[in-house]
């Protein structure tokens, strides 16, 4: 087991073929992931690569490949568009890997997708990665962005705002021959589909994972709403880093979301509300899977 | 994206919002005269703002010694001794730093007579991800001094973005507020106004600090918004060119400005140890390994997943633009990023720059042994870092 995707998920990718997403599709068919389908407007009937068949609408897709999940690599102004055909298209799990898309967009596709089976992950997201047994982990399920190379398949699982963080932690578990049951990247803005929380959850509920490194950033409250609950509910270990302790307040580092306002989101703060709840504080972000392992 | 309060105010004044009569100008003559025709259609009181994008700015000081860049006059000789006081020098404030900024613009406006200060701010709650009204009583005052010392007094409506802002939301907002009779209706379409310039422009925050109960000569009350702030979602500045064209270069760091051309994330901050990193979350966390291992961050400098050999080159200029700069801290985790690409990226820059300063690089990932090579075989002198760790301990040591 894993979380969210299993090597089995059929995935289909919306807007295939642009450059951004036609690069990271063919990394992901080379990590061999199932990606059964690809949508782009106007591109109906054509071939991805002469193997993944193109639909115009995700709901073609949906009905001629069985696809569960979705990958969205479209432009910022179309991104909010297609994050509700996906859902409308009846998808479990839609990924969306967009940065830049206006904050009132997501908004409103928040609002929308209120009551609705699907789950977000994403937006501004490196997306996420269950590892295969073969290889340098092929033979995984790979959506997204993230090295394929870096994993290893076994217990651990990982939850981060930030891509590259959440590819040092990995790294840094699999060269100590440490493997992940799944890695999901939730994504830098302010507003996006799936918490800290929503992900701790389902890693507590998972029996292939054993112990979660949950790394966060400055800017909201997700991380100490995530602490709180590990505090009470968590049957396992967990070791987190937040980044950030040297940001100047009222600037926006990097991440939309990533930002310290009115005296709200401090890194400070984060990392009293995980010691408060025995989450294991990396003190720096070398010592990341360091910090979990001495704990299991 | 942030706006002064003279644009803040003309975008709240199209959305029906009531701002007090004004107008901006760069010169004391054109003070005077805005300020004769506002004395001539009745005001008694005529404010001269300076218009900086930083807070607390009628407590602040002139480096000229001139006290307070907000000032109430009397007569329009006053406004023109006032405006020529505050124009061209630098205004120091305790959000400016010591540096302070430059006035190059005010605003003179009538200034009504005030019965009564409120708060009143549009934001995003990110909680509940729906936007969300913020109302006090405790008009003028620091608001988040007033929600640490007296939170009850911070009235809260949250909006559904299905329907927006209702009227019946405006009228309980009023009434918590305790207006009544026909403030109570005055209100909710103020209010109205205030989200619609939210939501219609894409703000990230709206804030009328203080919105204020006036009353007129003829004893007409009425809501004026008599300060204002906008904030402005840079994601979404693409669909408003109007809003784009009233982007100030001279608020922003040059430096800062320089990076965005090449589709760099620059923040420069006060220590003397540059870093260039990928991505925002580990450029984030190099400053703070920084920082732990006893030296300090010269900047925040995210150069993106796909950075290419010109960016890394541009990124070195720009960190070495920094006087304050000791020593480098280079950190790449390339997971699709090619390693190699970024270690001739690096030569290429070391040597254009004559740089004299340490240099020290951590690579990890994709086609990290070639670009290894590509450092070593180079023939500069540059230290290597086995881990983050590894190589913040060696650029402190360096700089030390």
């Amino acid at each position: 087991m894993s979380i969210l995707v299993t090597p089995q998920t059929k995935v289909l990718v919306q807007g295939i073929t642009g450059s951004f997403g036609a690069r990271h599709t063919l990394l992901s068919l080379a990590y061999g992931s199932q990606i059964v389908a690809g949508v782009t407007p106007g591109k109906g009937g054509q071939l991805f690569e002469n193997k993944v068949p193109i639909f115009d609408t995700v709901a073609q897709a949906v009905k001629a490949t069985g696809a569960t999940a979705s990958a969205i690599f479209v432009p910022p102004p179309f991104a909010a568009d297609a994050i509700l055909e996906a859902v409308d298209a009846g998808l479990e799990l839609v990924v969306c890997i967009t940065e830049g898309i206006p904050i009132n967009d997501m908004v409103k596709v928040k609002r929308a997708m209120e009551g609705k089976p699907a789950r977000l992950i994403g937006p501004n997201c490196p997306g996420i990665v269950t590892p295969g047994p073969g290889k340098d982990s092929t033979g995984g399920c790979r959506i997204g962005i993230a090295p394929g190379y870096i994993h290893k398949q076994g217990n651990i699982g990982v939850v981060s705002r930030s891509g590259t963080l959440t590819y040092e932690a990995v790294w840094q578990l699999t060269c100590r021959g440490v493997g992940q049951s799944t890695c999901v990247g939730i994504g830098g803005d302010p507003v996006n589909g799936t918490s800290h929380l929503d992900v701790i959850k389902l890693f507590n509920d998972d029996p292939q994972t054993h112990g979660v490194i949950m790394i966060g950033e400055i800017g909201g409250s997700a991380e100490e709403e995530a602490a709180a609950w590990i505090k009470t509910n968590c049957r396992k270990p967990v070791a987190g880093f937040i980044a950030g302790a040297t940001a100047p307040p009222g600037r926006r580092m990097g991440h939309a979301g990533a930002i310290v306002s009115g005296g709200k989101g401090t890194a400070t703060a984060k990392i009293a509300a995980f010691e408060d709840a025995g989450i294991g504080v990396a003190a720096t972000p070398s010592v990341m899977a360091e910090t979990l392992l001495k704990m299991m | 994206m942030n706006l002064h309060e003279y644009q803040a105010k003309q975008l709240l004044a199209q959305y029906g919002v009531t701002v007090p009569a004004g107008e901006v100008c760069d010169t004391p003559e054109a003070a005077r005269q805005i300020a004769e025709k506002l004395f001539g259609s009745g005001a008694n009181l005529v404010a001269v703002k300076s218009q900086i994008q930083a807070g607390g700015r009628g407590k602040g000081t002139f480096k000229s010694g001139f006290q307070g860049g907000v000032k109430l006059c009397k007569t329009a000789p006053e406004v023109f001794a006032s405006a020529k006081a505050m124009l061209n020098n630098v205004l120091v404030t305790r959000q400016t730093g010591p540096e302070g900024r430059l006035v190059r613009k005010l605003l003179v406006a009538a200034a009504p007579s005030i019965k009564k200060e409120f708060y009143l701010a549009l934001l995003l709650d990110r909680v509940s991800s729906r936007p969300l009204v913020m109302a006090s009583t405790e008009g003028g005052m620091d608001i988040e001094e007033v929600a640490a010392k007296q939170p009850e007094k911070i009235i809260m409506e949250a909006i559904d973005p299905a329907v927006g802002l209702m009227a019946y939301q405006g009228r309980k907002l009023a009434a918590a507020l305790g207006l009544n009779g026909d403030l109570i209706n005055a209100a909710a379409k103020l209010f109205a106004g205030v989200y619609k310039t939210w939501w219609e422009c894409d703000a990230s925050m709206v804030e009328i600090n203080p919105l204020c109960l006036v009353e007129s000569r003829d004893s007409r009350r009425g809501l004026v918004a008599v300060d204002a702030k906008i904030s402005l979602d840079d994601n979404a500045l693409y669909r408003h060119p109007d809003i784009q064209q009233m982007r100030d270069l001279g608020e922003e760091a040059p430096l800062e400005i320089e990076a965005s051309k090449h589709g760099l994330n620059y923040i420069k901050l006060d220590g003397n140890i540059a870093c260039l990193v990928n991505g925002a979350g580990l450029a984030m966390a190099t400053m703070d390994i920084i920082q732990h291992c006893g030296g300090s961050p010269a900047n925040f400098l995210d150069v993106g997943g796909g950075a290419s050999q010109e960016q890394v080159a541009a990124a070195f200029k720009i960190i070495l633009s920094d006087p304050n700069v000791k020593g480098i801290l280079v950190n790449i985790f390339g997971g699709i990023m090619d390693c190699n690409t970024i270690a001739t990226g690096i030569v290429v820059a070391v040597k254009e720059t004559h740089l004299r300063l340490p240099l020290v690089v951590r690579l990890e990932g994709n086609n990290v042994l070639a670009g290894k090579k590509t450092l070593a075989d180079s023939g500069l002198t540059i230290i290597t870092g086995d881990s983050m760790a590894d190589a913040a301990q060696k650029v402190v040591k360096a700089v030390n």
